[in-house]
């Protein structure tokens, strides 16, 4: 007798899921401030898998209180927000959320993904932070570091628009294309640091840092009219210049990319 | 239009003082009603080195809080006629300059002033921030030595970013570049940063180069500014950049190095 046709297959599949880190059990104020969120970037969401993070929460004193869940669900549904689980919380809270109709994920050593902080309340505009795993050497976040984040436009995440900066980018600023590609038409000075989500590219003299590929897009490029960078990065790989830039690339018209895990910082051709 | 004109480096030791000085004495003596106000709050210098210290009554902490009037806190200079000093308060707390308060402050001087001169404290911080938040021009003073270029790049940024017009989305700020104790000699020894080296790395216009000079010293310590001093190539340069300010072609001098010769040394030589 033919067997039937399998009508469907089970596998375990890695997906990436974005994890709101709940850092309070006050749901009135993670919504106030979900929201002013959403408004920056208001289709970043939509229709985008998230797992609510109760992690944090258990060290808080008020962990046993209820959490409000449903009113929860209800906002994220709301913004286009699909909560598809919880990770971590007390026994109680996973409980209340198998109640909520929510998926109880187990927690994993899994290193940890990109963070997007919600800004102290009173801040209205909140700097996206960028994923602090791609910064290389530890960096203490300085007090007056200006962020401008990528205009948000009313497009799907992967189609944002290319974040263009034509005034030189000095010393303590710090430019993040989130979801885009980075183009700097000035001088890009040392201390300064453009991070992209997407690739960088930099019509001037690089002298600062230059982070491509934040989010782990390893195929993220870094292109440099002249290469005189303190640090580059493609997805979270780093490379430092302690000696100094290599005489090959140096003040060169160079392009960074990464080759299995390795960072490659090589001159393009004068004439093609 | 009254132009807000902030002097700023980041680093301290610069200059900054001397430069707010000289420069808002230049600018009376071209006539236009100047007034210099010393941001320093808690170490003020300014009234030193205008030499006004001994008739410093109200500071500015005394008007933002409403304690006095305006009036009665701006110094006459005993040099110039149109020149007011407003200093700073040596024992008040820094943060008592807030930005509100300062936006009066300026809003008033600007009825009755051409010209209002801001000597920002050195740092980043809220002093500095509110010398320049309302800025319309800002020195930039610079030392030809790597720290101080990359801390006034540090300024430059947050000129850009941060102050009033920046945040207004109006005008930038209108950036000069000051290089001040410049050595020319030491520049042709390799031991000091040149001007164009300065400039490659914060390209914003230059507006002068003051040379390094023993009489700076003696200017500041006998409280008179130095664009005052007789025959003094300092003097002469501050001139320079304040002509330079108000729109005139001046060439830039002091910036190269010649050998004195045997001739001039036993005869003519400073």
């Amino acid at each position: 007798m033919p067997r039937e046709e399998p009508a469907f297959k089970i596998k375990n599949a890695n997906l990436p899921v974005l994890v709101l880190h709940l850092k309070t059990p006050d749901m009135a104020r993670v919504r106030a401030q979900l929201e002013t969120r959403i408004k920056q970037m208001p289709d970043f969401f939509a229709h985008t898998p998230v797992a609510l993070g109760l992690a944090e929460l258990a060290g808080l004193a008020s962990s046993d209180a209820p959490l409000d869940l449903a009113g929860l669900l209800d906002f994220m549904r709301g913004q286009r927000m699909q909560a598809v689980g919880v990770i971590g919380g007390s026994a109680a809270q996973r409980e209340a959320a198998a109640l909520a109709g929510l998926g109880i994920i187990p927690e994993t050593p899994a290193r940890p993904a990109a963070v997007a902080e919600a800004a102290p309340e009173p801040v209205v505009e909140a700097p996206p932070a960028p994923p602090a795993q791609d910064l290389g050497p530890a960096q203490p976040d300085l007090p007056g570091l200006e962020v401008e984040a990528a205009p948000a436009p009313l497009a799907p995440p992967e189609a944002r628009p290319t974040l263009v900066i034509d005034k030189p980018v000095r010393t303590g600023q710090r430019i993040y294309a989130e979801g885009a590609n980075l183009v700097v038409l000035a001088i890009v000075n040392a201390g300064a640091e453009l991070i992209a989500d997407g690739d960088i590219h930099i019509y001037a003299p690089l002298r600062g840092r230059a982070l491509a590929g934040a989010r782990g897009n390893t195929a993220a490029r870094i292109y440099a009219q002249s290469m005189e960078a303190e640090l580059v990065a493609i997805a979270g790989y780093f490379q430092v210049f302690d000696e100094g830039i290599p005489e090959a690339v140096r003040g060169k018209f160079s392009q960074i990319y990464l080759d299995c895990d390795k960072v490659v910082v090589k001159a393009m051709a004068n004439k093609r | 239009m009254p132009k807000v004109i902030v002097v700023t480096s980041g680093k301290g030791g610069v200059g900054k003082t001397t430069t707010s000085a000289s420069f808002a004495t230049g600018l009376a003596l071209r006539g236009n009603k100047t007034v210099v106000i010393d941001f320093d709050v808690g170490l003020r210098n300014l009234d030193l080195i205008m030499g006004c210290e001994r008739r410093v009554v109200y500071d500015i902490i005394n008007v933002i809080n409403g304690e006095v009037a305006l009036k009665q806190a701006l110094i006459k200079d005993k040099h110039c006629d149109n020149l007011y000093v407003l200093p700073a308060s040596q024992t008040r707390d820094k943060d008592a300059l807030n930005l509100d308060g300062v936006g009066r402050i300026l809003d008033e001087l600007k009825e009755s002033f051409d010209c209002i001169v801001c000597d920002s404290p050195a740092g980043i911080e809220h002093g500095a921030f509110s010398a320049m938040y309302y800025a319309d021009e800002a020195l930039v003073v610079t030392n030809p030595e790597v720290s101080s270029v990359r801390d006034s790049d540090r300024i430059l940024g947050i000129l850009a970013a941060k102050s009033k017009r920046a945040v207004e989305g109006l005008e930038p700020v209108r950036e000069h570049l000051l290089v001040t104790r410049y050595d020319p000699k030491r520049v042709a020894a390799g031991e000091m940063l040149s001007v164009d080296d300065i400039q490659e790395i914060l390209r914003i216009p230059l507006i002068g180069v003051i040379p390094e000079s023993e009489s700076v010293l003696q200017a500041s310590n006998s409280g008179t500014p130095a664009i005052h001093l007789d025959k003094s190539d300092v003097a002469e340069a501050y001139r320079d950049v304040v002509a330079r300010f108000m729109g005139d072609e001046v060439p830039m001098r002091f910036t190269t190095y010649e050998k004195v010769g045997l001739l001039k040394r036993l005869f003519g030589g400073r």
